[in-house]
């Protein structure tokens, strides 16, 4: 496919014209994420979130800055971001405005982004994303930025994309009781707290220094679709180490995205957690956990769409009609569709 | 697997200085509701701003308000640069104030539609429609 081509060749009208069609879940998509498949692995995957008006897209625009114009003298890397918004339920329609907060990046062609809409999805990101950060990978973005909906307490499915995942709050979103309840500040590799020069910022600071107090430092074994993922252990050549040394505790710092206080230290530690994925084995075990969980993905979308294509439409409805008289339960109406022989 | 269902791509941009941008929002908003996946770039864009967000976000049409009465300089620039993008395709169409001796000369140039004060968000989403369904049917 020629496109495919150009888009590892850097061309930016086919990668963007790409882009739409695994947004749309095109077969030319399809086809073409496959080819671009072997290209992929390279980028660090790093994740943003939070609750909305937090300042996630801000403080995205400015770790964006600091990838394209790092201290001393490191090399600028290619940046991509893929931010997400919520799609209205009802229209389907969606307003993107991520980019309101990211006009500092406009003319630097060492940066790419990508609103995308989430369609329906609920974990925070779209379903297509993860297609989405495939093909900017392969294109050779080094850094990709994904901003996820602005997410309340459950939206986790973006741990399970990317290698690093912020969790950004701000002062006066919450007491220390949400800070222990399960969800998204467990999800999170880095704590910021962002609108540091607000008040408030020493108690949200110290409520989520004891969240990280309260908790055991464990080996993150991601729960998908009910069943149990297991992040292989760490290689027997590394396990010397004492159990403190190769776990993860995850920092907090504090920034104001609107001026860049604290984003060089946040980069270090962005650069940090990565170096402690691949000492531990971590990065490795994060890639295989999130491809397992897009092949099952995957496996149950095509599974169902196969089965009901091969299902008559009078077939399901009787079924349906049962359903809703309650002569059947949810469960025994699926029985009757997978095993029942079809009523004469 | 069935296709998700081609969304309309819009991008409303405020290039120039004026800060009036309530017209962009009640236009953004009539879209989003009509369906489409309106991308908001916000105020005092610059013409190679507004190219390269249409780009990087592959949109079928570009929405662009006008107050400041710079329409005549602002307009064919943005045309100018989405076609030396390669982005030919690309609609544009006008909000703002617009006086009528200029409305003919942006026609002719390629801006499929010009709306001003008054106009009813229903046209402005059904000439959209019409524009890009057109477009990809032929």
């Amino acid at each position: 496919m020629a496109s495919v081509q150009e888009v590892l060749s850097g061309n930016r009208l086919s990668l963007a014209r790409l882009l739409s069609q695994i947004e749309n879940d095109t077969p030319d998509g399809r086809a073409a994420l496959s080819e671009l498949f072997p290209h992929t692995g390279q980028a660090h995957l790093i994740g943003v979130t939070g609750a909305p008006g937090t300042g996630k897209s801000s403080l995205v625009n400015q770790l964006a800055h600091y990838y394209r114009h790092p201290p001393e003298n490191k090399t600028p890397k290619r940046v991509a971001i893929v931010a997400i918004d919520p799609s209205s339920p009802f229209s389907g329609g969606a307003v993107l405005g991520d980019r309101v907060r990211m006009r500092d990046l406009a003319g630097d062609p060492g940066v790419f982004i990508r609103s995308m809409a989430s369609r329906g999805s609920l974990g925070g990101l779209a379903r297509t994303t993860s297609g989405v950060v495939q093909a900017f990978d392969a294109a050779g973005f080094e850094i990709i930025l994904i901003e996820t909906v602005g997410a309340g307490q459950a939206e986790v499915d973006i741990a399970r994309l990317a290698h690093t995942t912020l969790v950004v709050e701000a002062p006066g979103l919450g007491d220390d009781i949400q800070a222990i309840k399960a969800g998204i500040l467990e999800i999170a590799d880095i704590l910021v707290v962002n609108k540091a020069d607000r008040a408030g910022v020493e108690n949200t600071e110290r409520a989520l220094r004891n969240m990280l107090n309260l908790a055991h430092p464990v080996k993150r074994v991601y729960r998908h679709h009910g069943t149990l993922e297991t992040v292989p252990a760490v290689p027997a050549s590394t396990t010397e180490s004492p159990e403190q040394e190769s776990v993860w505790v995850p920092p907090i710092q504090k920034t104001v995205a609107t001026d860049g206080t604290g984003v060089p230290e946040l980069g270090d530690l962005i650069a940090q957690h990565k170096a402690h994925l691949e000492q531990t084995g971590d990065w490795e075990g994060r890639q295989r956990a999130r491809l397992q969980a897009e092949l099952d993905g995957l496996l149950q979308i095509i599974l169902v769409s196969r089965w009901r294509d091969a299902l008559s439409p009078e077939r399901y409805q009787e079924v349906l009609e049962q359903l809703i008289e309650r002569n059947l339960s949810p469960r025994q109406a699926v029985e009757e569709l997978l095993n029942g022989a079809p009523r004469s | 697997m069935s296709e998700t269902e081609r969304k309309i791509r819009v991008l409303i941009a405020k290039p120039g200085l004026d800060g009036h941008d309530r017209g962009a929002k009640v236009v953004a908003r009539a879209l989003r509701d009509a369906g489409m996946e309106v991308i908001y770039t916000g105020l005092r864009q610059t013409p190679e701003m507004i190219a390269e967000a249409a780009l990087q976000e592959d949109v079928d049409v570009v929405g662009l308000s006008i107050l400041s009465g710079a329409h005549m300089a602002l307009a064919p620039r943005v045309l100018e640069l989405l076609k030396a993008n390669g982005q030919d395709h690309v609609q544009i169409f006008l909000g703002g104030i617009i006086p009528n001796e200029d409305i003919s000369k942006l026609q002719e140039m390629g801006v499929t539609g010009i709306y001003g004060p008054g106009t009813l968000t229903d046209e402005i989403v059904r000439d959209v429609r019409k524009g890009v369904v057109g477009e990809v049917s032929n």
